[in-house]
């Protein structure tokens, strides 16, 4: 009996360092497989997320070559109420206001118009979606031409603001927010593609025998049945709208963005950075863009999510 | 009066052929199921009729009105899809209501109206739910509400038991029929399954291939198929089809010629009704429970497989040239092995025997 017990005893612990065995060796081939993934997140994205909260402690003298001295948290006052910060915020939510809704109803309309069975309608869908490919840099330069003054498209069908569209306190904005929008369209378009294909054919059939017009099957069952998809999209779009920069830097340049109320707090930060020589106070407004792009999104999380239907 | 007409109609999706000159009358509140395997065109027909596909040539009618040109709501007709194709963010209440809305009728009269339907189906305590949280079997009744709610002229039903488990299905077959034949309206049922077409439909028209084989009432159609088709579809297991020759010779007592259907395995004398109904060429039709296996029977063969399905024994056998002889056994009689040689007694009665024209396939004889 004895020697039964020990041995059963014997034979359990073997089990037992055998699976401790196992498991050990599973989450070093797991650790071992993200190791890539998480050494580019820790260098490119987690240490300089941390970074950024340190460098708010510091302040760097307008004068090159002196070190940074801690002045814990008494520029963040200061910086958040200059008007370069105000003015720039201001900016950034009208940006937000003209780029998300045009670019999600686009994307829409446009994903709607292409879920058709028609002949070479593939080809429509790879031009809708080919903004998608196409850099900041050349919608930049392809909008600029056609905003240009004397060989764009403006002057061609008789627009001649002045002063022109991109040197000009009211268009200037508007215009990047165009170039924005064509440029999200491409993606917006895609994810509303993607989520009009998971609607069922049947019940928009079902809804056109029920007596259902063409608006009313759109307005009363596509648009419901795709509201995780659009939810979605308005999550990802208004990240994005608040990350747009290289238009402006593009078309705008640093020089007359604050004046022609152009300047996006993103390219704000840039400058202060780069051209001011502030990380302290780029540090700053990094964080407030964090904390403002993190309250929307649990804003629209918390609140519209109540609207969205998800299918079992 | 709300017959339905088909008239010529073909569909065609590119060079295949869907429906093809399909001719049919739907007298007002029959109950007309359309039968066939997957593929031969008879949910495509249906679709036609509710406006969801465009013919290619042809008419359909509704109540002697050409629908052609008339869109899907204005058709005044009501279908049950397969899936049921609930609003899936619509409660039950707002589901059965969603027809009665579009057609812009007062809220008093909705509400009177759905709860009349939801009463008739057993689905007045659901009122409220999702359709995400409801089984199987009544969401299928929320789909028949829906339907029913807005009293259409005709009823399109496509599979609507295929996503039921077998009780449920036998039931809900049963309150189906009980529900059309207590309002009597036209409706066009679709199924692949024949239990379900025997036992629901006043008349079944059974489609291969896009077209119309025959259409008949279901004991019409099992005694007397119209060509092999839907002999071999019909009945489970369907009709043994065994090619074979018209033999004539003197018979036994010398009073005159027997005709006989020389098959493989055995020859077969045919009945009086049968002996001048055919020559040459023939495919002999014999019912699995038209069959028996008895030592003085005229036909051998060898068993290949013995089922065991409780209520009665399936024996498949072999002919000499390889055709496979399905012999429907009662649970009692004597079960051979796998590998046995046996003769093959036929039921004399004369209805057992079917003649069929091998070139052309279709019936000889009455």
């Amino acid at each position: 009996m004895t020697v039964a017990s020990v041995g059963v005893g014997g034979g359990a612990s073997s089990r037992d360092t055998t699976r401790h065995t196992r498991r050990f060796r599973e989450m070093g081939l797991a650790y071992l497989l993200l190791a890539p993934a998480l050494l580019a997140f820790g260098v490119f994205t987690f240490y300089p997320f941390l970074r950024n909260f340190k460098l708010m402690l510091y302040e760097t003298p307008p004068v090159p070559g002196l070190p940074a001295h801690y002045v814990g948290l008494h520029q963040i006052v200061p910086t958040l109420t200059s008007t370069q910060f105000t003015q720039s915020l201001v900016t950034t939510l009208i940006f937000v206001v003209l780029v998300v809704p045009l670019s999600l109803i686009l994307g829409l309309v446009l994903a709607v118009a292409a879920h058709r069975r028609l002949k070479g309608i593939a080809i429509y869908r790879m031009i809708f979606s080919s903004t998608v490919v196409s850099s900041v840099a050349v919608a930049s330069v392809v909008f600029g031409t056609l905003l240009n003054p004397v060989v764009g498209l403006l002057p061609w069908l008789g627009i001649n603001p002045s002063p022109p569209a991109l040197e000009n306190s009211t268009w200037a904005l508007p215009a990047v927010a165009v170039i924005t929008i064509w440029q999200f369209l491409g993606l917006s378009f895609i994810i509303m593609s993607a989520g009009l294909q998971s609607v069922p054919d049947e019940l928009l059939e079902a809804a056109q025998i029920d007596g259902a017009g063409a608006w009313t099957r759109f307005w009363r069952m596509t648009v419901p049945l795709l509201s995780p998809t659009i939810f979605f999209a308005l999550v990802v779009s208004t990240i994005y709208a608040f990350q747009s920069f290289g238009a402006v830097d593009i078309l705008i340049g640093y020089q007359n963005a604050a004046n022609l109320h152009a300047n996006v707090l993103i390219y704000e930060i840039v400058n202060t950075l780069q051209m001011e020589n502030n990380p302290g106070a780029a540090a700053i407004m990094a964080t407030v863009l964090f904390l403002i792009t993190l309250g929307l999104t649990l804003l629209q999380m918390r609140f519209l999510e109540r609207r969205v239907h998800y299918a079992n | 009066m709300a017959e339905v007409s088909f008239a010529g109609v073909t569909k065609r999706f590119g060079d295949s052929v869907a429906v093809d000159g399909l001719t049919l009358d739907i007298p007002d509140g029959e109950l007309l199921v359309l039968l066939g395997s997957s593929g031969c065109g008879k949910t495509t027909a249906l679709r036609l009729v509710a406006g969801l596909e465009e013919m290619s040539e042809g008419t359909i009618s509704i109540g002697g009105r050409v629908v052609n040109e008339i869109d899907p709501k204005d058709r005044d007709v009501a279908m049950v899809f397969q899936s049921y194709a609930l609003y899936p963010h619509l409660s039950v209440a707002r589901n059965i209501e969603f027809p009665l809305r579009q057609r812009g009728m007062a809220k008093e009269e909705r509400t009177a109206k759905v709860k009349e339907a939801a009463v008739t189906l057993g689905l007045d305590t659901l009122l409220d739910r999702k359709p995400s949280q409801l089984s199987g079997g009544q969401r299928q009744r929320v789909a028949l509400a829906r339907a029913i709610v807005r009293d259409p002229q005709v009823f399109l039903m496509d599979e609507p038991l295929s996503n039921l488990d077998a009780a449920l299905r036998v039931q809900t077959r049963a309150d189906i029929v009980a529900l059309q034949s207590r309002l009597s309206t036209t409706t066009l049922y679709v199924t692949h399954d024949q239990v379900e077409a025997m036992t629901m439909g006043d008349r079944i028209a059974v489609m291969s291939l896009g077209s119309l084989q025959q259409v008949a009432a279901p004991e019409d159609l099992y005694a007397r198929p119209a060509n092999t088709f839907v002999a071999g579809f019909l009945g489970s297991p369907g009709m043994n089809l065994l090619p074979g020759k018209i033999g004539r010779g003197p018979n036994v007592i010398g009073t005159g010629d027997d005709v006989t259907v020389e098959v493989s395995g055995g020859s077969v004398p045919l009945p009086p009704p049968l002996r001048t109904a055919g020559a040459g060429e023939v495919v002999l039709g014999l019912r699995p429970e038209s069959l028996r296996i008895d030592p003085l029977g005229p036909l051998r063969a060898d068993v290949t497989i013995v089922e065991l399905l409780g209520a009665e024994t399936h024996v498949i056998c072999t002919t000499p040239d390889g055709s496979r002889l399905i012999v429907r056994q009662p649970p009692q009689a004597a079960k051979p092995a796998p590998g046995d040689q046996v003769r093959i007694a036929i039921d004399p009665d004369p209805a057992a025997l079917h003649l069929f024209d091998a070139v052309s396939t279709l019936r000889l004889g009455p």
